[in-house]
């Protein structure tokens, strides 16, 4: 099984080959795509995504605003931010609207890879509370 | 060149208008004022004049017309017998000596032949002949007349008032002699300033007083000069007003005063005459005076406005000199801005492609654990390479977020900021990595320090900085002790940061601010940090100083002006 489903979102096609070459290379499911509408596209046609990598700063509908439909669309899904601006404030309004962290470019591969790993396993244990809570409401429905 | 020639002209002009305004009004008001005082003063002048010379006219005819009125009261009520003889007329002659104060010197009665037939007198004239003597001729044929004064028989000025009557069917002419010295006293005594005086002159320009100087008076002048429309010859027995002229004395040269009224109808004429600038003279002075004064008046006026032109010249040159800092002021910021702004997009283009780089790079060291490639004999040399460029990659990026950071527009919003509370927050924020250098952040307060108006943001970046730089300049192993003071002096608020680091050396203490200047191993500092620093407290008002003495530590203290808080109070907190 892969470490986890990941949607690569960034203009910079260059960025988002060498990427997904790399993270695949580490067990990781990787769907590209290169703007904050094809992403939302991408997400709303496969289900399987756990984790979207999100540039910033994108032509069109730009990483903040792409994170805020993300989180109003698919809740569970984790969004990690990544930078080229070294401002904080991004960052912050990032986190405020539920991104789960944020990264620098040029980001270090093992770091990038520890947050992506954080961010599935948050995504899972998530759902399987809401697999638990729902079987739980079923079998006290059935017990009823 | 320009300058100069366009502040010589400001400085030309700014003369000429105070000149011009002041001196203007004080002009004309001078001029206007001088020409109605001279005119009121000597129409005052001549109108006294006129009133004297009319005054005596009026005292000198009357004189004349008493003199002979008595002598024909005499002739009316003295009997011939008592006028015939010597001794009646010496009877008389001494009632009228005693009761008109000797005007009269001497009687005699004279028959139509014009022989004298009785005499009383100091004189002894015993039978006179004036058969051919101009009084006895006009007497004949008037009744009465008063003669011009001439020398006669007996020598001396004198004139004559004769009256004809007729006792017994027989014309006597009953004449008396008047004291010159008593006539003469009666104008002598008119004087006005120096050179006024007075005389009566005949029409033929002969003296009939005695002027108090020689006068050079001739019958032309008379008749030419000093009364054309009186002329004598003319209206012989005109009576008139006193007439003024000016006009040269021919004796002196001088511009005079003649006022002139004939007396005994016309045969005689009062003269009064002043110099002009004798009787003005009041008039000659104040007018001294007040060109004086004009004068006096007109230099410092002058004076005033060279000084004035000077001071406000100082003013403009230096407003000019203050607008042209100022100018140059904002052309540099514009300039910063906008390198800024380069430096931003150039910044954030070449982020770009590093990033990319490093991936690749990170994707060359992933192949690089495949087996085969890992068998490769340079493998390692590879690696490192790879290693290299991502360090190097690392580089890059840590340049560009400073710039980026120095660039980026810090939320420059002022708003009420408590410097204490803001030293904490940042001290807190330090606190993680100061205890991985062993470092102890310690705070000394002042809890007097009032709040300022500030921009929170870049504020917090001052002290950010500052306290970073002093984590960084204590050993990491033996650690330190970094202390953040807060005090009130002066009006300023003081913050000093000092450590316990290695120091500054003293050369390096001058270039501290300066940007891009750093002394932290290549890669890791961008010498940004304290120029920044600098740069915002300068923005502010305040001042940022530096004090370090090598391997005991490093103190850095910004003062930050407070006026612009304290008059606020509380209230708009």
């Amino acid at each position: 099984m892969s470490v986890a489903t990941v949607l690569l979102v960034d203009d910079e096609q260059a960025f988002v080959e060498a990427m997904t070459k790399r993270l695949a290379r580490r067990d990781v499911e990787v769907r590209a795509a290169s703007g904050g509408q094809e992403c939302l596209d991408a997400l709303a046609k496969d289900a399987s995504v756990e984790v979207v990598v999100l540039d910033v700063k994108m032509p069109g509908i730009d990483g903040v605003e792409t994170l805020k439909r993300i989180k109003a669309d698919y809740p569970l899904v984790e969004v990690i931010m990544l930078t080229g601006h070294a401002t904080v404030e991004t960052a912050i309004d990032g986190m405020k609207l539920g991104a789960f962290d944020y990264l620098m470019k040029p980001c270090d591969m093992d770091v990038l890879m520890e947050k992506i790993d954080a961010a599935a396993t948050k995504k899972r244990q998530h759902e399987e509370k809401i697999l638990e809570a729902r079987a739980q409401s079923i079998a006290m429905r059935r017990g009823d | 060149m320009t300058d100069k020639s366009y502040y010589s002209q400001l400085r030309r002009s700014i003369i000429g208008i105070i000149v011009a305004v002041s001196l203007t009004p004080l002009l004309v008001l001078a001029a206007l004022g001088g020409y109605q005082f001279h005119s009121a003063y000597k129409q005052k002048v001549l109108a006294h004049m006129e009133q004297l010379v009319y005054g005596h006219q009026q005292s000198i005819d009357a004189f004349l017309s008493g003199k002979l009125a008595e002598i024909r009261v005499l002739t009316d009520v003295a009997g011939f017998d008592k006028v015939r003889d010597d001794a009646g007329l010496a009877q008389l002659l001494q009632s009228l000596q005693s009761r008109y104060d000797g005007v009269f010197v001497d009687l005699g009665l004279v028959n139509a032949q014009g022989t004298q037939v009785a005499y009383s007198g100091p004189f002894r004239l015993g039978r006179a002949d004036y058969a051919h003597a101009l009084w006895f001729q006009e007497t004949m044929q008037r009744e009465y007349y008063i003669s011009d004064v001439f020398l006669g028989l007996r020598g001396l000025p004198h004139f004559i008032v004769g009256v004809k009557h007729s006792w017994h069917g027989q014309e006597y002419i009953l004449r008396s002699t008047i004291d010159f010295v008593a006539f003469n006293r009666l104008v002598e005594n008119v004087r006005i300033g120096e050179t006024g005086l007075a005389y009566i002159v005949s029409r033929g320009g002969e003296f009939q007083t005695k002027p108090r100087r020689d006068v050079a008076m001739t019958a032309e002048f008379l008749n030419d000069v000093l009364t054309p429309e009186q002329d004598l010859r003319t209206h012989r027995f005109g009576q008139s007003q006193p007439h003024v002229h000016l006009g040269k004395d021919p004796a002196t040269g001088e511009d005079t005063v003649f006022v002139t009224a004939s007396l005994k109808n016309g045969d005689w004429l009062l003269v009064l005459q002043q110099s002009q600038d004798d009787a003005f003279r009041l008039f000659l002075r104040a007018r001294n005076f007040a060109l004086v004064g004009i004068i006096i008046s007109t230099l410092a006026i002058v004076f005033m406005a060279f000084v004035l032109s000077k001071r406000i010249l100082n003013t403009v040159v230096e407003t000019d000199q203050q607008k042209e800092m100022m100018n140059e002021q904002v052309i540099e910021a514009g300039k910063l801005a906008s390198l800024g702004e380069l430096a931003a997009g150039i910044a954030h283009e070449i982020n770009n492609p590093v990033a990319i780089m490093v991936e690749e790079a990170g994707w060359i060291q992933d192949l690089m654990e495949e087996e085969d490639l890992r068998a490769s004999k340079e493998a390692d040399e590879v690696l490192r390479a790879l290693s290299q460029i991502r360090t190097q990659g690392g580089r890059c990026k840590e340049i560009t977020h400073k710039l980026l950071s120095f660039a980026r527009k810090i939320d420059p919003t002022m708003k009420r900021v408590h410097i204490n509370e803001l030293i904490e927050e940042m001290a807190a924020l330090s606190e993680q990595r100061a205890r991985f250098a062993n470092v102890h952040i310690a705070t000394d307060l002042a809890d007097t320090l009032p709040p300022i108006e500030a921009s929170p943001s870049e504020l917090q970046q001052v002290f950010l900085n500052l306290i970073n730089n002093a984590i960084d300049a204590m050993d990491h192993h033996e650690g330190g002790q970094l202390k953040i003071t807060t005090r009130v002096e002066n009006h300023q608020a003081v913050i000093s940061v000092a450590d316990t680091g290695q120091g500054i050396p003293k050369a390096n203490l001058q270039k501290i601010f300066d940007p891009f200047f750093t002394t932290k191993p290549v890669g890791k500092g961008t010498g940004l940090g304290l120029s920044i620093c600098y740069g915002i407290i300068q923005k502010m008002g305040g001042e940022i100083s530096v004090s370090s003495v090598l391997d005991v530590g490093t103190t850095f203290h910004i003062r930050l002006p407070l006026r612009s808080a304290e008059g606020e109070g509380r209230s708009a907190s």
